[in-house]
């Protein structure tokens, strides 16, 4: 171990050192909601890889690219051909895959590293409440899920906007038909960010946790796809309940209506179901949220 | 003021394991060793003092305020040092001190200026901007160390500072402790199941077993009281002692040696004029100071 000394004769043809000695903290100390602000940031900024390795900045910034550039062929290809190829919303949809490798590579860096290296007892031994680190991390998550598909969004409206023959009227149109889309890309980052954060809080291994958070949105896929070709009208409606991203879809087909889906287009059918599927949506978000709280009171005291 | 107090402080878990059964003590500010076994209780009374655990039953406070009614007060003005390892190994130590400085409240530009000062107070310079994960265990425990002073506490708490140390990091560890509670103004409360190594620097003394308040006393009022004199003759020990009796000295003996309880400077001159009055070949006479681990011989402390 470097002794005090040595390091200090060590540095010292650089400039003189003067030991001025421990000096008492008189400025400010600023409240629980800068704290709960700083870490949110801190979260944000992890969950895109800033102040992080090389190695945490590949996989964030590769999705963000490929959305960016989805949205740009879109724009450009809508340009060419003055028909939008795909709403807003349905961008939004087809990102889905996307978004969940986003998730199980952001959620286990931002919780699962922390469990891992056993710095939360350096959280919890200062002031702020234990449930403002859960909730600072998951509100870090869910603007990062929203800000990587509703960047893209953008890119499309200022495509949209400055090819528009109407003027200022297009313009307009646009936005009315951007504001849903950001909408429904906010209901994607709130379900996907609960779930998947509160999986990856399970375990301090990022491998299992990102397996954990692919397999929960992933594996209840197949569930969705038997309960979808049952001779049951109702279960065929409610099938999407079983999954979340088709949950999300459900919700989206019943608030958006056309802006996500054709008319006479095939695929999810939710039938009169639109509101059971809004409201199963706000209760997987609560329970999500309900438990990664109970989690970490569990953690901290532990 | 007092700066921790507890009542009848009681904790079960599950009602079975008792951690702490019926723990008074009151502690003045200046670095207190809180000495006990693994497993003695010593982290479950930090925790409660840090408010993460309700205690079952009893009272507490730290620094007049109780952890258990705002826990956020009382760990805006205390540091915690945890005894494991608690450092992500890619931040840098500088990132690392920097953000948990402004967990506790610091403006960023502060938090800044004060992670660098509290690493250069504990002897990190230029190393401090290399990720954690390369540091020695030493450099290690200096990181944990400076991220409980980097909000300028009026209390640390520390759990086994010198865990994992060779001797000449527990000494420089020590020292460094001794420096925070003497210069810095900083009240310390010093773990650890090493008697001999706390009591080297602290002013108080805890001492708890199995939950339960063994005894808890300035360090200074422990060891004065037990100072003896150990007087060694070549020939005519017993002729020593039968004269030192008649002096009114109460003699002890202890196989070559003779132990008497130093009273004052005039116990040296007594005996200095018996072994000159009986001629006897003075081998030595020097001041032994007792251990404070005799103190507590028959509990069966882990000493090292």
């Amino acid at each position: 171990m470097p002794e005090p000394s040595t390091a200090a004769v060590r540095s010292a043809p650089s400039g003189v050192i003067h030991d001025i000695g421990y000096q008492r903290y008189e400025g400010p100390r600023l409240g629980r909601r800068h704290v709960f602000g700083a870490l949110y940031l801190h979260g944000l900024r992890t969950a895109f890889g800033f102040g992080r390795s090389v190695k945490a900045k590949i996989f964030p910034w590769l999705v963000v690219g490929i959305v960016t550039l989805v949205a740009v062929a879109l724009a450009a290809i809508r340009s060419q051909i003055g028909e939008p190829v795909a709403t807003y919303a349905q961008f939004a949809d087809s990102m889905s895959w996307l978004v969940i490798f986003f998730v199980a590579v952001a959620a286990p860096e931002l919780v699962s590293r922390d469990l891992r290296s056993g710095v939360l007892p350096l959280y919890f031994s200062r002031p702020l409440p234990r449930g403002d680190y859960a909730l600072a991390k998951l509100l870090a998550l869910v603007t990062a899920l929203w800000l990587l598909l509703g960047g893209p969004q953008l890119v499309m409206f200022l495509g949209a906007a400055f090819t528009t023959k109407d003027g200022i009227r297009g313009v307009w149109n646009e936005l009315l038909d951007l504001l849903p889309g950001l909408l429904y890309a906010g209901l994607w980052a709130v379900v996907f960010a609960s779930v998947g954060l509160l999986v990856a809080s399970l375990t301090g291994k990022r491998a299992f946790a990102a397996g954990g958070v692919v397999a929960v949105f992933l594996m209840t896929t197949p569930i969705v796809g038997t309960l979808s070709i049952l001779p049951s009208r109702t279960a065929n409606e409610l099938a999407g309940l079983a999954s979340p991203p088709t949950l999300v879809r459900g919700t989206g087909i019943w608030a958006l209506g056309d802006l996500l889906v054709e008319r006479d287009q095939a695929g999810l059918s939710i039938g009169g179901f639109g509101p059971v599927y809004a409201l199963a949506a706000v209760l997987l978000v609560a329970g999500a949220t309900a438990l990664l709280l109970a989690r970490y009171r569990k953690v901290a005291s532990s | 003021m007092t700066l921790i107090a507890t009542q009848s402080l009681t904790k079960t878990y599950g009602g079975r394991v008792t951690a702490l059964a019926d723990l008074t003590v009151a502690v003045e500010p200046g670095i207190i060793g809180l000495v006990g076994a693994n497993g003695a209780g010593k982290s479950t009374l930090i925790k409660i003092l840090l408010g993460l655990i309700a205690p079952t039953g009893g009272q507490v406070s730290v620094l007049g305020i109780d952890p258990t009614v705002d826990p956020a007060a009382v760990r805006a003005r205390v540091g915690y040092m945890p005894e494991h390892d608690c450092l992500p190994p890619d931040l840098s130590a500088a990132e690392l001190v920097t953000h948990l400085g402004r967990m506790s409240g610091l403006p960023r530009t502060a938090a800044r200026e004060r992670a660098s000062e509290a690493l250069r107070h504990v002897g990190l310079y230029e190393e401090r901007y290399r990720p954690v994960g390369g540091y020695s265990t030493g450099m290690k425990q200096r990181v944990k160390l400076a991220q409980a002073l980097v909000h300028d506490p009026d209390l640390l708490l520390l759990d086994e500072p010198t865990n994992g140390l060779d001797p000449a990091g527990r000494d420089a560890m020590l020292a460094l402790v001794h420096r925070i509670g003497t210069e810095f103004g900083i009240s310390v409360l010093v773990c650890s199941h090493l008697l001999g190594e706390v009591e080297r620097i602290c002013d108080t003394l805890v001492a708890i077993d199995g939950g339960r308040l063994l005894r808890a006393d300035r360090i200074d009022a422990m060891t004065t009281a037990t100072d003896v004199l150990a007087v060694e003759v070549s020939e005519g020990t017993e002729e020593l002692a039968a004269r030192l009796a008649a002096l009114d000295l109460p003699v002890a003996r202890d196989g070559r040696l003779l132990l008497v309880p130093l009273a004052d400077d005039g116990t040296y001159d007594l005996i200095l004029g018996a072994v000159a009055d009986l001629d006897l070949p003075l081998h030595r006479l020097d001041q032994r100071r007792h251990r404070v681990a005799e103190l507590f011989a028959t509990r069966e402390l882990t000493h090292a």
